[in-house]
């Protein structure tokens, strides 16, 4: 049992472990486990100012959050954002790496195509699209002028916003995406292909009997990816709508920043950067533990 | 019996970017043959099996399967099955799944279905392993998913591209009776793809010897054993190979003849009575057998098999002799000579 040996060689390796995991938990604990125990310390205290100064008030900011009414619609807002832009862009993504990865002239053009979206800086990105949009000038009305139809703002009502929102997010991810189901669709052996064939199944057979389950672990990683996307969208808005009109196309980020920096409301922003991160954590575990128990990996 | 031949390929030619796949290649094979195609690696047997199975199209030549011309159909439009030297087993899918999914996609009756998955898992021994995943089997008993894959839908033409290739010594040989076992009792046509000589001989009824993207020989493995019609086919079939003598180092032969002579025709002899004299390099013992090798200035190859224990001394001088009968003669090109006698 207690062989001395077998004690120091255990005990090197630990020490060996440790160091490996060092650099690793220093750089973690410094910039994200401090930072979000801090938040949370900060979120249980109320806002100071020269008269009241700040003291330990609980879940009160909380609560604040939940009574506030534009706090509601920032959340519905980011859910119906989520729930269009990740289905569209992973089905978008799929069907471009499906297309790209099978055997059609140029080939490389047609990737790196799907990925220049991707490669551009967002900001750059936003005021493309701001260009787009624009009414009277931008190409979207000039083109629709074409068939007679008359300029519609997109970015400047409420209706058409977080549409227009949207609608750059799958323009920007779907490229991305892409490029992960392409590198998972060559893992895939030819011989499969070859195998099904010879047994009689169609393309579409072969799809969804045999490529499909065969991606479903990068689908769940661009998922838990596409989620924390969803949630982590700012530059647009700052670019695009500011937020606006009347809320229309708030996000929660974009709401933390500006009632942090704008209202200098310190402390109900890291309440609601508690909240996010609270269920982007639910979220993840959720996708990792179940969908992952019915994933094949190779 | 009709006379017309279950399969036949009628001078199929298969280039990809002017190099050379298969060439000229013509084949007729009976219902219920066991065909082995040999080669060595890159010879165009694989090619061959895939322009079969419809896997590629060939540039030219015809391809007739069951009376049916098939030259440029769909690989399922040609009723049959194969096994992948990789085995090909779908990873997500269980062994059940596996198996059946042919049949799935061809939509037999559920029933139907698990009637002959049960009897394809009770042929290839995988009863109780239904729900286990490729990933969680042996490498026989993946092969053997493979084989019940490629028996269960009753094709009967089955390919298979070197199935054994990846299995060990002992397994492969266990596998190489069943597989044969196996297509007695199903009465199926098998063409087989190795480049194993030892597969090829036991199993076949019908060898193809390829080389170079052409048929070299085409017969039964005795034929191409006792009969082989040209230096490579000599070379490449039996264990040991046919050693080649040049006809110069023998006396009443053309100088450029090569001749061939197997091992079990070569005896020693007394010094000063043989008609070679060659240095012995390396004694192998086989238990029942001893293969002595030798060496000569103008032969390759040359190999004695002594009966029981019979090592000597490598660099010894031995004397050997051998019958006339026994004699395999190619001329200069390496074609086989039909002898008189």
């Amino acid at each position: 049992m207690s062989n001395p040996h077998a004690n120091l060689e255990r005990r090197r390796q630990a020490i060996y472990g440790w160091l490996l995991l060092s650099p690793a938990a220093l750089l973690l604990s410094v910039f994200a486990f401090y930072p979000s125990l801090a938040t949370l310390w900060s979120s249980t205290f109320s806002r100071g100012n020269r008269r009241n100064p700040s003291e330990y008030i609980g879940l009160e900011n909380y609560a604040d959050l939940f009574a506030d009414p534009t706090f509601w619609l920032v959340v519905r807002n980011n859910l119906f954002y989520a729930g269009v832009t990740i289905p569209v862009s992973i089905f978008i993504a799929l069907s471009m790496a499906l297309w790209a990865n099978s055997k059609i002239p140029a080939r490389g053009f047609v990737r790196t195509a799907y990925f220049t979206p991707t490669v551009l800086p967002m900001i750059a990105a936003a005021n493309l699209w701001l260009f787009f949009y624009t009414p009277g000038l931008g190409v979207l009305d000039q083109i629709g002028a074409l068939f007679g139809l008359p300029s519609v703002n997109w970015l400047g009502q409420p209706e058409t916003a977080l549409w227009a929102i949207i609608i750059v997010t799958i323009w920007k991810e779907a490229g991305f995406f892409m490029i992960f189901y392409l590198a998972a669709l060559q893992t895939i052996p030819e011989d499969l292909k070859e195998a099904a064939d010879i047994e009689g199944a169609s393309r579409w057979t072969y799809t969804r009997r045999i490529v499909l389950p065969l991606l479903m672990p990068t689908t769940l990683f661009i998922m838990v990816n596409a989620m924390i996307n969803s949630v982590k969208l700012i530059d647009h808005l700052f670019i695009l709508t500011k937020g606006g009109p009347s809320d229309a196309s708030k996000l929660i980020l974009y709401y933390i920043w500006e009632m942090a920096f704008a209202f200098f409301d310190a402390p109900h922003a890291a309440a609601m950067t508690m909240l996010v991160l609270l269920v982007l954590g639910i979220v993840a575990a959720i996708q990792f533990f179940f969908i992952d128990r019915r994933t094949h990996y190779q | 019996m009709t006379t017309q031949p279950f399969v036949s390929l009628k001078g199929i030619g298969k280039r990809w970017n002017g190099k050379l796949g298969v060439e000229d290649v013509s084949l007729d094979i009976p219902e219920g043959a066991f065909v082995a195609l040999l080669g060595p690696s890159g010879c165009g047997k694989s090619t061959t099996l895939r322009l079969l199975a419809g896997l590629e199209i060939p540039d030219e030549g015809k391809i007739v399967i069951d009376g049916r011309d098939v030259t440029t159909s769909a690989a399922s439009d040609r009723n049959l099955s194969m096994v992948f030297q990789s085995y090909a087993l779908f990873p997500h899918l269980s062994v059940a799944e596996n198996v059946m999914f042919g049949l799935k996609v061809r939509r037999v009756p559920r029933a139907e279905r698990l009637e002959k998955l049960k009897r394809a898992l009770e042929i290839t021994g995988l009863t109780g392993l239904e729900d286990r995943k490729p990933g969680e089997l042996s490498g026989g008993q993946r092969q053997r998913v493979a084989l019940a894959r490629a028996i269960v839908a009753g094709q009967r033409l089955c390919l298979m591209d070197e199935p054994l290739s990846n299995l060990d010594a002992k397994l492969r040989n266990a596998v190489r009776k069943d597989i044969k076992k196996l297509q007695r009792d199903l009465g199926i046509t098998v063409v087989y793809v190795t480049h194993d000589q030892t597969e090829a001989m036991s199993m076949a009824d019908i060898v193809v010897l390829m080389k170079d993207g052409r048929i070299q020989q085409i017969g039964s493995p005795q034929e191409l054993y006792s009969a082989p019609v040209n230096t490579f086919v000599a070379e490449f079939v039996g264990a040991p190979p046919m050693a080649l003598i040049k006809g110069h180092a023998l006396t009443g032969f053309d100088d450029d003849t090569t001749i061939g002579l197997r091992a079990e025709n070569i005896r020693l002899e007394k010094p000063g009575k043989g008609r070679l004299v060659c240095t012995v390099t390396e004694c192998e013992f086989l238990g029942a057998e001893t293969f002595i090798g030798l060496a000569h200035d103008h032969a390759t190859g040359l190999t004695l098999k002594a009966p029981g224990m019979a090592l000597h001394p490598s660099g010894h001088t031995v004397e050997i002799s051998f019958a006339d009968g026994d004699l395999h003669v190619f001329d200069s090109g390496g074609k086989r000579v039909a002898r008189a006698t």
